[in-house]
């Protein structure tokens, strides 16, 4: 059986406030390849923190976390940057294009750190805004472009250099309802096509189209039915 | 991280914000601009000082011969074995006396209130050489030569100003003038001295009537030397001139051209470097502020580039170049403006202006070397910045 791509176990994540917050608690969660998961809860529940956690950009207090079968925890800040580059897209609700680089430079910079050809960076970065559907658009700066062609353009800057997991932090927050569509639309396709897809949000629009719904309450994970 | 990369990523970081960098940049071409001026200035005005003792004193060297009660120290044909030293190119021997400095001279013996009545010169003695010695030149007739002297004649020659005031202005009709009642054919008219200007008021002699007027020994041997080797000269004179007395006589040479230069340089480079390195210093708090305030304002860029999997170093070395390319931009811009600044000032000034290769090299170094060291606390700021938080 292949190892899941996410496997959290008794993780838990305490901020060392007066007094201490607990953001996590114990939590366990398993994602396996192709799914599409759905992080639900209110406001100030621990679904950025968890995101934060998924993403290897903040350690957690006490637990473990596999990351396609790699033990994480135990790992120094260079093996964490460099798994966090090759194995993981980020795509975030304000997008994080840079507004003075074209959008094929945009998405050509996730692997500006990594060890991938450069020679065959920008046609590598050219097929990844052809899977968002934004060939028409490599040239652009981001303003001109509408903020559903930015979150795509963002997603196909997620999608380069092949990562294993897609952590979509409420990405269609600064979308209207057609733009949600089509972003939503592009996540369904690319869960079709093998992408591990985490996301976190309040929308149900959004959660219902995940197929598996996790919700999390002062800090502790239930699977919704 | 490949450098071209890295390279790239901070030149577009620096493209965005065009008019912020040039800005920031200028504190750090003013900087530049000064040390080069102040530099270029210093060396150009330095090289001119030496442009005009290479001209005159630098080739000068005088030997004062010391009174002395037995014989004298230094014989007039002594001159003969200066002049054979290498590097020696016009030398005379000149006596100078006391009793000798106001004698009255007249141009004729009547006394007639209408003429040009007696004038109270300055009568020397000198070898034939003294004309080439002093560098000066005949206005009219000739110096006194080894035949006059020989044959131990009545003649003077006049320097300019004596041959004005006695109203003497040819000699073609070898007109005569009284010194102390004893009357002498006036065979020269001595001028345009570039050396020993007082001369120019005197009544020159040949040695062997000198004696008359306490003019019996040499006093001062005047010498002139090819360029760079005024040294040489000034180091054999007194052995050539009296061998065995170097003691008792004293050469004097002009002071070393590059001391003198240095000297001009070292007050001039003090001042200004001052004022060069302080504005650098504000050139680079500038870039400090302005990098400060950019890595602040790109905290979420931080936070995507982590998130992309940058690593703190990759951080710090981008912010560290962007500010280390606009210091070299600065020190580039500076040192050009500072050269064409140098330039003007050599061409208003007619001077020629020496522009040292290494300087144009150092400045543009020296504006990066302040754009690094000032983005260094701005550049480790963003690299200690927790992705997580870069990111909220």
């Amino acid at each position: 059986m292949p190892e899941p791509v996410i496997a959290l176990e008794s993780l838990s994540k305490e901020f060392p406030t007066e007094p201490p917050v607990r953001a996590l608690s114990e939590i366990s969660l398993t994602v396996d390849k192709s799914d599409y998961v759905a992080i639900v809860g209110p406001s100030g529940a621990g679904k950025s923190t968890l995101l934060n956690v998924l993403g290897l950009l903040d350690r957690p207090t006490s637990g473990s976390y596999r990351l396609d079968g790699v033990e994480t925890i135990t790992m120094g800040d260079g093996a964490r940057t460099r798994m966090r580059g090759s194995r993981i897209g980020f795509v975030f609700q304000s997008f994080h294009l840079l507004a003075h680089r074209s959008v094929v430079e945009n998405v050509m910079l996730a692997e500006v750190y990594g060890k991938h050809d450069r020679r065959t960076r920008r046609a590598r970065a050219l097929r990844a805004l052809e899977r968002v559907s934004l060939s028409h658009r490599v040239d652009f700066l981001p303003d001109r472009l509408s903020g559903g062609e930015r979150q795509r353009a963002a997603i196909a800057r997620a999608l380069m250099g092949g990562p294993s997991l897609l952590l979509c932090d409420e990405p269609t927050g600064n979308l209207d309802s057609h733009n949600t569509d089509a972003v939503l639309d592009l996540f369904d396709d690319l869960r079709d096509q093998g992408m591990t897809i985490v996301v976190i949000t309040h929308e149900n629009e959004v959660s219902d189209r995940a197929g598996r719904r996790v919700r999390i309450t002062d800090g502790v994970l239930s699977e919704d039915p | 991280m490949k450098i071209r990369d890295l390279w790239t990523e901070a030149m577009a970081g620096m493209l965005a914000r065009p008019v912020r960098t040039a800005l920031t940049t200028l504190g750090t071409v003013l900087g530049i601009t000064t040390l080069v001026i102040t530099l270029g200035v210093a060396a150009t005005a330095g090289n001119q000082i030496v442009g005009r003792f290479d001209e005159l004193t630098a080739t000068s060297v005088t030997v004062e011969v010391q009174e002395n009660e037995g014989s004298p120290l230094v014989g007039w044909d002594a001159v003969d074995q200066v002049t054979r030293l290498r590097g020696v190119e016009s030398a005379a021997a000149v006596s100078e006396a006391r009793e000798s400095a106001n004698l009255s001279v007249r141009s004729n013996k009547l006394v007639d209130p209408a003429r040009a009545g007696a004038q109270t010169l300055t009568v020397i003695a000198s070898t034939p050489g003294l004309p080439a010695a002093v560098k000066g030149r005949m206005l009219q007739g000739r110096y006194f030569d080894a035949g006059h002297l020989k044959r131990a004649d009545q003649v003077v020659v006049l320097g300019e100003q004596a041959a004005a005031m006695l109203g003497i202005t040819r000699v073609d009709r070898a007109p005569a003038v009284f010194i102390e009642g004893r009357a002498y054919t006036v065979i020269g008219i001595l001028g345009a001295f570039r050396r020993e200007k007082g001369f120019g008021g005197a009544v020159m002699l040949p040695p062997t009537i000198g004696r008359r007027y306490g003019l019996r020994d040499v006093t001062r041997v005047l010498i002139n030397t090819s360029l760079g080797a005024v040294d040489l000269i000034a180091g054999q004179a007194a052995t050539a001139l009296s061998p065995g007395n170097e003691g008792m006589l004293q050469v004097i040479s002009p002071p070393s051209p590059t001391r003198a230069r240095d000297g001009v340089q070292d007050d001039v480079n003090g001042l200004f470097l001052i004022l060069g390195l302080v504005s650098l210093v504000v050139g680079a708090v500038g870039i400090a502020n302005v990098t400060l305030v950019t890595v602040m304002e790109r905290v979420a860029e931080i936070g995507l580039r982590r998130s992309l999997g940058a690593a703190r170093r990759h951080i710090a070395a981008q912010f560290l170049l962007e500010s280390t390319l606009t210091g070299l931009t600065g020190g580039v811009i500076g040192a050009s403006l500072g050269m064409v600044a140098v330039v003007a000032v050599s061409a208003a000034k007619q001077w020629t202006p020496v522009l040292d290769v290494r300087l144009a090299l150092a400045a543009p170094a020296a504006g990066a070397l302040v754009g690094l060291l000032a983005g260094l606390y701005p550049a480790l700021r963003a690299a200690r910045m927790e992705p997580v938080d870069a990111l909220r």
